[in-house]
């Protein structure tokens, strides 16, 4: 096959240069801006859109994560705090109710030792009363007897 | 070779011989464009199916499509640099879709099925002219990438690190769309006749893995060129200090 590599031929070959080539380049240019309008440009916004969207929406959730992070804290100090006065206000019920019951405790004993003192005192007069309506008496007898005894004789 | 007293169908193969037509006083490779323009009407229709109904969430060919937007964004960005890669990716990404379905389309259709009166059809970039159009166009938007962004500053990258540079670097100017046309051109042309000539010693089995290294070959080459193109133009808007 020797014909098989034509260089150089008056007819054909494969170094056979000619008009080919300007339009061929001149395709190529066409079909690039052909393919600038229909494929880079369209694809190229697609993509770059989503790009945007994906970013944002990172940024955007980072900064709602932050936020929560932001409110759980303050919701945790709340929480401490809300402890702590609970916590006060339990120990002040447990003293108020300590103080109530000592108060309580007190009036009644001195209640009990006043209406006791009361009672002995009543006992007292009483006894003394009796004592006396019965030194009276005796008294009494004592004259009539002596009376009797004299009048008697 | 069509001589041959045995000739499979598909085994056969005519090198540079070409469909003529006469435009005006000027003659065309007919094969060519009509590959070419079939190729492209494929990547056109695909490009329009992918993008007639795009959506946030990517449904079927728009995968595809973002995926290769994302891909050739990438092979921009990182020749070109993060300044400019945004003007030249639909050129790059042309050239390297351009160069990709060439070459799978040569390789991939069975063209033989198609006869023709002179010439046949195959890889549009298995034609000289082709993959000289496609360097001289690299050649000039390098060009006009550093001149447009630096103005006449740009020829300072030819005495740059020393003058001494300047003569090789005058050369380099030829030997990029020297080197990228027949880095390409050699290639495709090359995987096409040891395919044929594979299929026409022994039709059967042997000429598939070859097939398939073809395929290989052809992709990585679309990719080689598109990035020695990214490349050059990054050399070219790159700032000096």
């Amino acid at each position: 096959m020797p014909t098989l590599f034509l260089f150089g031929a008056s007819e054909g070959g494969l170094f056979d240069f000619d008009a080919t080539l300007p339009l061929m380049a001149v395709q190529v240019v066409l079909l690039t801006f052909i393919l600038n309008a229909l494929f880079f440009k369209p694809v190229g916004r697609v993509v770059e859109e989503r790009e945007n969207y994906v970013n944002t929406s990172r940024a955007e959730a980072k900064k709602k994560i932050a936020e929560v992070e932001g409110l759980e804290t303050e919701l945790k100090a709340q929480l401490k705090e809300a402890r702590l006065e609970a916590q006060k206000v339990i120990l002040e019920a447990e003293q108020d109710s300590e103080n109530l019951y000592k108060e309580a405790l007190a009036l009644a004993t001195s209640e009990a030792n006043a209406s006791r003192e009361k009672a002995r005192r009543e006992i007292d007069t009483q006894r003394d009363d009796a004592l006396n309506q019965l030194k009276s008496e005796a008294d009494n007898l004592g004259d009539l007897i002596v009376e009797r005894l004299l009048a008697k004789k | 070779m069509g001589s041959l007293p045995f000739v499979f169908p598909f085994a056969e193969l005519e090198v540079g011989q070409h469909l003529y037509w006469q435009i005006g006083n000027f003659r065309i490779h007919g094969q060519v464009f009509m590959t070419s323009w079939l190729l492209i009407g494929a990547l056109l229709a695909l490009v329009v199916i992918g993008t007639k109904k795009m959506e946030r969430d990517p449904k079927g060919v728009q995968n595809l499509l973002e995926f290769l937007w994302d891909y050739i964004r990438d092979l921009a960005r990182t020749q070109i640099g993060e300044k400019v890669y945004r003007d030249w990716m639909p050129f790059i990404g042309t050239l390297f879709l351009f160069i990709f379905v060439s070459n799978w389309g040569g390789a991939l259709v069975p063209w033989k099925l198609i006869e023709l009166p002179s010439g046949e059809l195959g890889a549009p970039t298995a034609d000289i002219n082709t993959t000289v159009a496609l360097a001289l166009l690299v050649s000039l938007s390098y060009f006009y990438a550093g001149l447009s962004n630096k103005g006449l500053r740009y020829f300072e990258y030819y005495v740059h690190p020393t003058p001494i540079m300047l003569p090789f670097k005058i050369v380099e100017d030829f030997t990029k769309p020297l080197s990228l046309s027949f880095r390409l051109f050699g290639n495709i042309l090359a995987d096409e006749l040891v395919v044929a000539v594979l299929v026409f010693l022994v039709p059967l089995v042997l000429p598939v893995p070859v097939m398939f290294l073809g395929l290989f070959t052809s992709a990585i080459q679309a990719l080689i060129f598109a990035t020695l193109a990214a490349y050059y133009i990054g050399e070219a808007v790159e700032e000096h200090h």
